[in-house]
């Protein structure tokens, strides 16, 4: 390792690292973090080695100052959601508590890069939401409305904007699904996703955060209403203080700690295209025909789509989605119909029955959940983990996620986010 | 694809039905508590594994059918009509 400069004991990545390396035969990059044997103790242990899990240990170490922090993962770091999703990044979304909580993920995003000094490529390019129908559209100026009151950068454009927005889209009248209007969002873009885990991974192990790949919790130890600790596949941990911070595995794992959860796991398929020459520069979502297109930097066309329609933990791609989204994307861009598809996967989405996430203590002392992100879930990793870590600090959630408690569902304070969290619902 | 074996119409394809969710018997809305009636609604066991759960064949011959799936896998063990009892 190098010697200490500032980022812990990493060498910074620089301009002029990029020269010197370019230039030096055998040089090699050193590690961006790195493996440690399993401790047998942790002051806190987060479960799930995704953005969630990664930016709560980073910020948990950096600002709150506890360094005896473990992150596990069953498999590897961004294996999960944080390595499926379609990298979207917005916050116009219809509650204020919704509005408030995305738009400070967007604010730490813009500054993430610097931060981490790790390149993600934050791209805001900005974010369409086409209407199809007189209901979104009341939906999409109903959305203008309180993000601006939250002083998020939104409005409704007509088909003519559009037009000069995205030339290739079809926003002719004599379509299916005529173009009527469009939740026009600046500020939103796309963002490397892999670049997001692995700049977490390197900033949370410089302050000393220890990350565990193919380590799979079995057991959540809980004595007399607290947590003690966890069993994995590589032996006991005792701690205080356990997250849940996994996507697709929210029940499974706080049913080890027999806390119950209002989720359900859907998949959601996403598949990408052969790369082409730029020619998409907005990010343009519809709701009505379920899909959601981006163009990559590489030139690739990043399709995603609406969950599966029946709850499922296999990540199988289906003939139904790929006939589905080919039809969907030749709606709005006919012009794409030579474009070949080159993949599709599905990642696991949890579902809870408000569209909105679940953070914050549970009856468990010492066991936190960051779970039931849905489809939402990356858009919300820097903005999560900040919150997540303070959380787990002081034992309270910060004012930004108190809305978003388990006990919402026992005494009925929901957050109904289902008119902007997805689309297709 | 994943085929449904439907006791009136034979397997047919998942598309053709709708999803309802995990089985279950609904409480008594006039003598549960709020407590149990939210548990009721928003609370699943969301096993990744065999599930015993509701599907309506929309498109075929609109029974409710009760099914046993395994979530890890998607295979149906069984689909028999859930107010007759009737399997294939």
């Amino acid at each position: 390792m190098s010697s200490n400069n500032g980022h812990g004991g990493h060498s910074r990545y620089s301009a002029w690292s990029l020269v010197r390396h370019g230039l030096t035969p055998k040089s090699g990059w050193p590690r961006a973090w790195r493996e440690h044997d399993l401790e047998s103790s942790y002051d806190a242990v987060i479960i799930g080695g995704g953005v969630h899990g990664l930016a709560t240990a980073y910020y948990l170490a950096r600002d709150h100052g506890m360094r005896k922090v473990a992150v596990l993962d069953k498999a590897y770091i961004g294996s999960g959601g944080s390595g499926r999703n379609t990298a979207i990044l917005r916050s116009n979304y219809l509650t204020p508590e919704g509005v408030r909580f995305y738009d400070r993920s967007v604010k730490l995003y813009e500054h993430l890069a610097a931060d981490l000094n790790y390149n993600v490529m934050f791209s805001q390019r900005g974010h369409l939401t086409l209407a199809h129908n007189d209901s979104s559209l009341r939906t999409m100026h109903w959305r203008t409305e309180v993000n601006k009151l939250q002083g998020v950068d939104s409005s409704v454009i007509g088909p003519d904007e559009i037009k000069k927005l995205v030339p290739y889209l079809d926003t002719s009248a004599d379509t299916r699904y005529p173009i009527l209007g469009a939740l026009y969002h600046p500020p939103g873009g796309i963002v490397r996703h892999d670049a997001v885990v692995w700049g977490y991974a390197r900033g949370a192990d410089a302050h000393g955060v220890h990350i565990h790949q193919q380590t799979e919790v079995t057991g959540i130890d809980v004595s007399h209403g607290r947590v003690t600790g966890v069993q994995t596949n590589r032996g006991p941990i005792s701690t205080p203080v356990v997250l849940n911070a996994t996507a697709g595995w929210a029940t499974l794992i706080s049913d080890m700690a027999g806390v119950s959860m209002p989720v359900q796991t859907f998949p959601l398929q996403a598949a990408v295209t052969e790369p082409v020459r730029p020619f998409l520069d907005t990010v343009v979502v519809s709701g009505t025909l379920h899909v959601y297109v981006s163009q990559t930097d590489r030139g690739e066309l990043v399709f995603g789509a609406s969950v599966d329609p029946f709850a499922s933990y296999s990540m199988r791609g289906s003939l139904e989605f790929t006939e589905g989204i080919a039809g969907h994307v030749l709606e709005l861009m006919p012009a794409l119909h030579r474009m070949k598809l080159l993949r599709q996967w599905a990642g696991l989405c949890d579902m809870t029955p408000d569209y909105s996430p679940i953070m914050g203590p549970t009856p468990v002392e010492g066991f936190y959940v960051d779970v039931g992100w849905g489809t939402y879930g990356f858009k919300a990793g820097p903005v999560s983990g900040e919150a997540m870590a303070a959380t787990l600090a002081s034992g309270k959630p910060p004012e930004i996620i108190s809305a978003f408690g388990l006990d919402r569902f026992t005494d009925g304070r929901l957050v109904g986010e289902k008119g902007a969290a997805a689309v297709g619902h | 694809m994943m085929l449904l074996p439907c006791p009136w119409c034979g397997p047919r394809n998942a598309t053709e039905f709708r999803y309802v969710g995990e089985a279950g018997p609904r409480p008594d809305p006039a003598s549960t508590t709020p407590e149990e009636w939210r548990r009721y609604l928003f609370m699943h066991a969301n096993p990744c594994g065999p599930v015993k759960e509701t599907w309506y064949h929309r498109a075929g011959c609109r029974r409710y059918l009760a099914v046993e799936r395994d979530t890890a896998t998607n295979e149906v063990r069984s689909a028999v009509d859930s107010a007759t009892g009737v399997a294939r």
